[in-house]
């Protein structure tokens, strides 16, 4: 609790800047994964985050020092570089990109690990620290790296910003975006640089393994709860930069922690908790739908029954017992029991001593399930060419959805018929 | 009974599009006439949407050149205007029709630029036009194939182009959406525009289409639909795949040989 206080108090500037500079980089990321991930191309980030570490591992071996502006341009080059090897294969061979893309993607890393391991072993003092590469380290963001890092992040932030409609239309639809003259060339090679540098800033915190994800699982997450792109990007940065200063967080209380990977746990948590919570697309807005219309499956069943019994005798006014119900159609009876006293509450049902009686609102909207079955039932049979046997299964389900419009719609397409197939009267 | 016109708005020269070596369109000659309804009339696989593609610069031509308004495509992009097929996009994209619509003024508007107030009124006019402006804020993952189509037309309707290149515009539509385009696209002809639709149904292209172009791998005929549309040609376009053309194409691209012997 005293580290929570401490860390978001602010009071240390390192802390300031520590977060600083992980928002930024999470944030840039994040907004640059959007256009990524809706431009099909998410593996892409994974091949170039990969692929950055021999050239961060050369830019030491070349020039001797740590220094963040020559490791930067190192791994920019390698990343650059991986990204051509996987255009120049996909175009020339037979090789599909997802393949292209797994092969530049080891082969890159392989020698980046080739020559880590060499650096580590050389006896160099200078290089100590290196390996952070491989999972990121926030708390090292102080001093000329922020400054560095930070620059490269807003540039990545405002250049999407300046070409929001450009890449917006690239992702949508290339060839539209060509025939009206973009230079989709330029602006595919914008992206691309655009992810590589999203990437190359990235793996000071995150670190080449997870980065990936740093790219990707927020702009996934985000898609989740908006269909509006500017949400989304907005969505994305924040939820990026949320789980930059939580990473920040951890990374100063515990020094010996990676920060990438608890970053890309933090996000990943939040992507499941979109999968799950988000209205509409979400997991459990999809469970409730399903049971919501399972409910109402049942009550119009039970109202239906009730009808079709009122309708066979001639006496809608009769009360019935759930013995009589349940004799025509074959329902738990403690699923048929739950749904009738809960049409009880919504006042389509009465109960005169265990028996069960339609109100007049009931006797309706089980008239309506009734038209409807037959309507379809004679709609299948006059349009589709079903044979009159075939089309109640049908008739089952397609009775508890279609709408006033419909309605009306199969009403005159059918001329307001009478009798449905099975010359049973359509009420 | 091919037509070459004085003046064309579209010239197809000696125009060769191969995939992955292998060409699907051999040397076409083509020119079209200003003001027409064009249609582009094939079996599957004939190569209609091939054509459409090339003529946009979508596709490299193996051999020969396009130009429209007798220059090449690149001066004059402001006056032409391209409907995909319906398919080719993915609609579960986070947009609004509204924001797909006025993708049709992203070419006037030119780079870095934000749309203006009056890129929104020739969007919303566009929507009119093809009769959606109640649907502007819908999330286009929730159209109709026949809404979908609509929405593509408006886009290009948007452009306020000289010729329109459609791709399929009817596949899959319902009906009335089907009447509501070809009533829009006559309207379109008589401004004096030039409309090229390919299409797969000849039941309904003699009634559509004042100009039509056969197409079978190679051009079978381009004219006045009444002196097109005939048995004879129809069964030349139809009437089986030339067998050895595509034998030949497939050898082309086994051997990896050019399509042309300097290319």
């Amino acid at each position: 609790m005293q580290d929570f206080l401490e860390f978001f108090s602010f009071a240390d500037a390192n802390i300031r800047y520590v977060t600083l500079g992980s928002v930024l980089l999470a944030a840039s990321s994040a907004v640059v994964g959007c256009f990524t991930l809706l431009r099909k191309r998410a593996l892409v980030g994974d091949a170039v985050a990969h692929a950055v570490l021999p050239g961060v591992c050369l830019a030491f071996i070349l020039s001797g020092t740590k220094n963040p502006l020559i490791l930067l341009i190192g791994a920019f080059v390698t990343g650059w570089l991986s990204l051509v090897v996987i255009d120049y294969i996909t175009s020339r061979s037979r090789i599909k990109e997802d393949t292209a893309i797994g092969l530049v993607l080891s082969v890159f890393f392989g020698i980046g690990i080739l020559l880590l391991t060499s650096i580590q072993q050389s006896g160099n003092a200078a290089q100590s620290g290196l390996d952070k590469f491989l999972f990121g380290n926030a708390a090292s963001l102080i001093g000329e790296d922020l400054i560095i890092f930070s620059v490269v992040a807003v540039l990545l932030l405002v250049s999407v910003i300046f070409f929001y409609k450009e890449l917006t239309l690239l992702c949508f639809d290339q060839a539209y975006a060509r025939t009206i003259g973009f230079p989709v060339r330029g602006l595919e090679l914008l992206l691309t640089t655009l992810t590589v540098f999203a990437v190359v800033v990235g793996i000071q915190a995150v670190g080449v393994v997870l980065m990936a994800a740093m790219l990707i699982t927020p702009a996934a997450a985000a898609r989740f709860w908006t269909e509006n792109l500017k949400v989304m990007l907005v969505l994305a940065a924040l939820m990026g930069a949320f789980s930059g200063v939580a990473g920040a967080f951890v990374s100063y209380t515990a020094p010996s922690m990676p920060t990438g990977p608890w970053i890309v746990l933090i996000v990943s948590m939040i992507a499941i908790l979109s999968f799950a919570l988000a209205p509409g697309r979400g997991w459990i807005a999809r469970i409730l739908r399903r049971r919501r219309n399972k409910t109402r499956i049942l009550e119009e069943n039970l109202l239906k029954l009730l009808y079709q019994l009122g309708e066979l005798r001639q006496d809608y006014g009769n009360a019935r017992s759930i013995e009589e119900l349940l004799e025509r159609r074959n329902i738990p009876k403690k699923e048929a029991l739950s749904g009738l006293q809960k049409l009880k509450r919504q006042g389509y049902l009465k109960k005169e001593d265990k028996r069960w009686l339609l109100t007049t609102e009931g006797e309706k909207r089980g008239r309506r399930v009734v038209r409807l079955h037959r309507l379809w039932e004679l709609y299948l049979t006059q349009y589709v060419n079903l044979a009159s046997d075939h089309v109640h299964e049908d008739a089952e389900t397609i009775e508890h959805i279609i709408t006033p419009e419909l309605e009306q719609k199969l009403l005159e397409e059918l001329n307001y018929p009478d009798l449905d197939p099975h010359h049973a009267r359509i009420p | 009974m091919i037509l070459q016109v004085e003046n064309p708005v579209v010239e197809v020269h000696d125009l060769t599009v191969s995939y992955d070596r292998k060409p699907v369109l051999w040397g076409i000659d083509l020119t079209l006439p200003a003001g027409a309804l064009v249609g582009v009339i094939g079996p599957n696989g004939a190569g209609k949407s091939t054509l459409i593609k090339a003529m946009m610069n979508l596709l490299p031509p193996s051999s020969g050149y396009v130009r429209i308004f007798d220059q090449p495509l690149k001066q004059v992009y402001s006056r032409i205007s391209y409907v995909p097929q319906r398919e080719s996009v993915d609609w579960d994209f986070p947009a609004s029709v509204f924001d797909v619509v006025l993708m049709g003024r992203y070419g006037q508007m030119g780079l870095f630029k934000r749309p203006r107030k009056a890129d929104k009124d020739a969007a919303m006019e566009a929507l009119e036009k093809v009769g959606m402006q109640s649907f502007a804020d819908r999330q286009i993952s929730q159209l109709s194939g026949g809404q979908q189509q609509r929405v593509f037309l408006a886009r290009a309707l948007a452009q306020n182009a000289d010729i329109y290149f459609m791709d399929e515009p009817f596949a899959g539509v319902d009906i009335a959406t089907e009447t509501a385009i070809i009533e829009l696209l006559r309207q379109m002809r008589d401004q004096g525009k030039t409309v090229i639709v390919v299409h797969h149904d000849l039941q309904s292209a003699s009634e559509y289409f004042d100009w039509v172009v056969l197409l079978n791998m190679r051009l079978v005929a381009s004219g006045p639909t009444e002196q097109v549309l005939n048995q004879e040609l129809l069964e030349q376009t139809y009437g089986g795949k030339l067998t050895l053309l595509s034998k030949v194409g497939d050898l082309l691209r086994k051997q990896e040989f050019p399509a042309r012997e300097k290319g």
